[in-house]
């Protein structure tokens, strides 16, 4: 039993982090329709970038967010002005795709130029401290970077919900033919939306770094759990992602705990199997989405 | 759309194996050698995937695993007793058969979804496939990898071998591709590309010939990971399932014009050697990634649509363009001559 609830708090507090990742990967599908196979590898630049921060000008991992989201954000645009944003035809959505799996593996190739291969990790002087509570070990980081995607996840929040920003991607999200009718420049929205979503993954980066080790080829396995919990929340829905974030980590420690850590990301394989034979519209995805 | 036997298609199919027969024998260096078996294989895996990816319009990310599905089935049978030589090679169709009747019920869940999930579907049965190779130790030996028994071949011929097993694969994968063109299947799948929908209203048996296309695709791709396996020997789940194998099979694809019979073999002959070249200039270090990276992002944005349909369109515009002159040269002449027949008249 105590494994079992020791499993459970380790599940939601490493969900949150997965939260905060897809969250970003599915605002930039319901803007864009454009599934982002770079969110993982956005995920390990910032991871990076937090490393040569902390490790170079000694700034704090948790403090280098202020640095690297804002950095990200503007390489999202970047990224959507030059590369996404000229594609056209018939076929936008395949090309897209493969598009960002080309991003994936020019950053992992950049990566792998400045770094090597070899595992780092990012390890302040409190990496290991956790607090014992009713006899359960929470971790200082963990907990730390659960509040911190929580308040991340809030700041997003408001930005779609309290701003005139948030307000031409939620139409653009909801029809974006209406919206641009409606005079909400279609092109800002995606190379804002796009950079939010780098932005996410930038703060989501950071968190990461210190709790796993990781190497450039790590996108690979980030972006196979993220593309399940988009999935099975819905893409396009946050609130969805969120949730599915959650009981993924969950999931997934449980089965870490209580099996073998290494079928824990074979938990993930089977929920997105289950999802798409009962429900492949996912927990919360709208019906009349097109790729569904 | 039925596609004839033409001439022209003949000749150019009969110089192309021709050639590429001929060239062991007449003596091709080593390098060459060895840099063909790796563009046929992928001009093979190319046109296995366009079957799928091309014709039906369903973007398979993850065709790789079935490569490396063929591969290690082929590893297994045939890991012990040296001096198999060729009969493995007999059992490529059986490998081939299973796998194809494997991948229905995966096509089936699968193909649920459409263009740009099936695609994170699939990339996801490669991740998938990736895991049970490290993790079922005691089939594949996990990270340690496991191996083929070398065969007896003499060492002046060694390639020969590998070398017309896969260009036999080719052969067979551009031969349905040429048929499926010519046959209901390909109108079906047409139409599938075209609108789903649509044609599962007016009765097209969407399920059935996407599941046709699917089982093909992946049976001939497992086929190539068979003959793969026996070539290189040693065989790691990071080199068999390699999401750069699946990246190269839907970039040769795109490059060279998809849905089309020769396409991916252009993008093949293209993409091969200059991927060889970068390895060779770079060293098989980090900048090659970045160089693929670089090629495949120029691809999809300059030439989205792919060389062959690119030139056919310009051929066709100039066609037009030709016909459209003709005519209005045609038009100024009958013009001219009414006028001076009126001039004739009025004199």
């Amino acid at each position: 039993m105590h494994a079992l609830i020791q499993a459970i708090i380790l599940g939601i507090l490493t969900g949150g982090v997965y939260a905060l990742m897809a969250s970003g990967q599915t605002l930039i599908f319901g803007i864009m329709k454009v599934v982002n196979l770079a969110q993982g590898a956005l995920v390990v630049l910032g991871a990076y970038l937090t490393y040569t921060l902390f490790t170079t000008l000694g700034i704090d991992p948790f403090l280098s967010i202020i640095i690297t989201t804002p950095l990200l954000f503007l390489v999202g645009i970047g990224l959507q002005w030059a590369l996404l944003r000229p594609l056209h035809g018939e076929d936008v959505a395949q090309l897209s795709l493969l598009v960002t799996f080309a991003i994936a593996l020019a950053i992992e190739g950049a990566l792998s130029v400045g770094y090597g291969a070899t595992l780092t990790n990012i390890q302040p002087s409190y990496a290991n401290f956790s607090w014992t509570i009713f006899g359960y070990q929470v971790s200082l980081v963990r907990f730390v970077a659960f509040v911190l995607s929580i308040v991340m996840l809030g700041v997003l929040y408001f930005i779609l919900r309290r701003t005139k920003f948030g307000r031409s991607v939620r139409a653009t999200v909801q029809n974006p033919m209406s919206a641009q009718l409606l005079g909400v420049n279609a092109n800002r929205v995606s190379a804002l939306g796009f950079g939010l979503g780098a932005a996410t993954a930038a703060a989501a980066g950071s968190v990461f770094g210190m709790l796993n080790s990781f190497n450039p080829g790590s996108h690979y396995d980030l972006i196979s759990r993220l593309l399940t919990i988009v999935v099975l929340g819905g893409l396009g829905s946050i609130g969805g992602s969120v949730v599915a974030a959650l009981i993924m980590g969950v999931a997934s420690s449980l089965v870490s705990a209580l099996a073998s850590p290494i079928w824990s990301d074979f938990t993930f394989f089977i929920v997105l199997l289950l999802v798409l034979l009962l429900r492949p519209r996912g927990l919360f995805g709208a019906k009349t989405r097109g790729a569904l | 759309m039925k596609r004839a036997i033409t001439r022209i298609g003949v000749v150019r199919a009969g110089v192309f194996f021709g050639l590429l027969i001929l060239i062991p024998i007449l003596g091709g260096p080593v390098w060459l050698l060895n840099l063909l078996i790796f563009t046929v294989m992928y001009a093979a895996l190319s046109s296995s995937w366009n079957l799928l990816g091309g014709l039906a319009g369903y973007p398979s990310l993850g065709h790789v695993a079935f490569f490396g599905i063929g591969a290690y089935a082929f590893a297994i049978t045939f890991s012990s007793g040296v001096g198999n030589g060729f009969s493995p090679f007999l059992a490529l169709p059986v490998i081939g058969v299973a796998v194809a009747l494997l991948s229905l019920p995966i096509g089936w869940v699968s193909m649920r979804t459409r263009a740009d999930v099936f695609a994170i579907v699939t990339i996801t049965f490669l991740f998938i496939t990736q895991t049970l190779a490290f993790n079922l130790t005691s089939l594949t030996g996990g990270a340690q990898g496991t191996s083929v028994a070398p065969p007896p071949f003499d060492v002046s011929t060694y390639d020969w071998p590998f070398y017309y097993a896969m260009l036999a694969l080719l052969a067979v994968a551009m031969g349905i591709s040429f048929y499926f063109s010519r046959s209901k299947i390909g109108l079906s799948l047409a139409t599938v590309r075209a609108d789903e929908d649509k044609a599962h209203g007016v009765g097209v048996r969407v399920t059935a010939v996407k599941l046709i296309a699917f089982a093909v695709s992946s049976g001939l791709v497992a086929m190539v990971g068979c003959v793969w396996a026996y070539y290189v020997g040693f065989i790691y789940p990071q080199f068999a399932v390699d999401p750069l194998i699946t990246i190269g099979m839907v970039l040769m694809a795109f490059l060279g014009g998809k849905g089309t019979l020769w396409g991916p073999v252009l993008g093949s002959f293209i993409l091969v050697p200059a991927q060889e070249f970068f390895a060779q200039t770079f060293g098989a270090s980090e900048l090659y990634l970045l160089a693929y990276a670089a090629v495949f992002l120029v691809i999809m944005l300059f030439l989205p649509r792919g060389i062959l349909p690119s030139i056919s369109e310009r051929l066709r515009r100039r066609k037009l363009a030709a016909a459209g002159d003709a005519r209005d040269a045609a038009q100024l002449a009958e013009s001219k001559d009414a006028v001076a027949a009126s001039k004739t008249e009025v004199a």
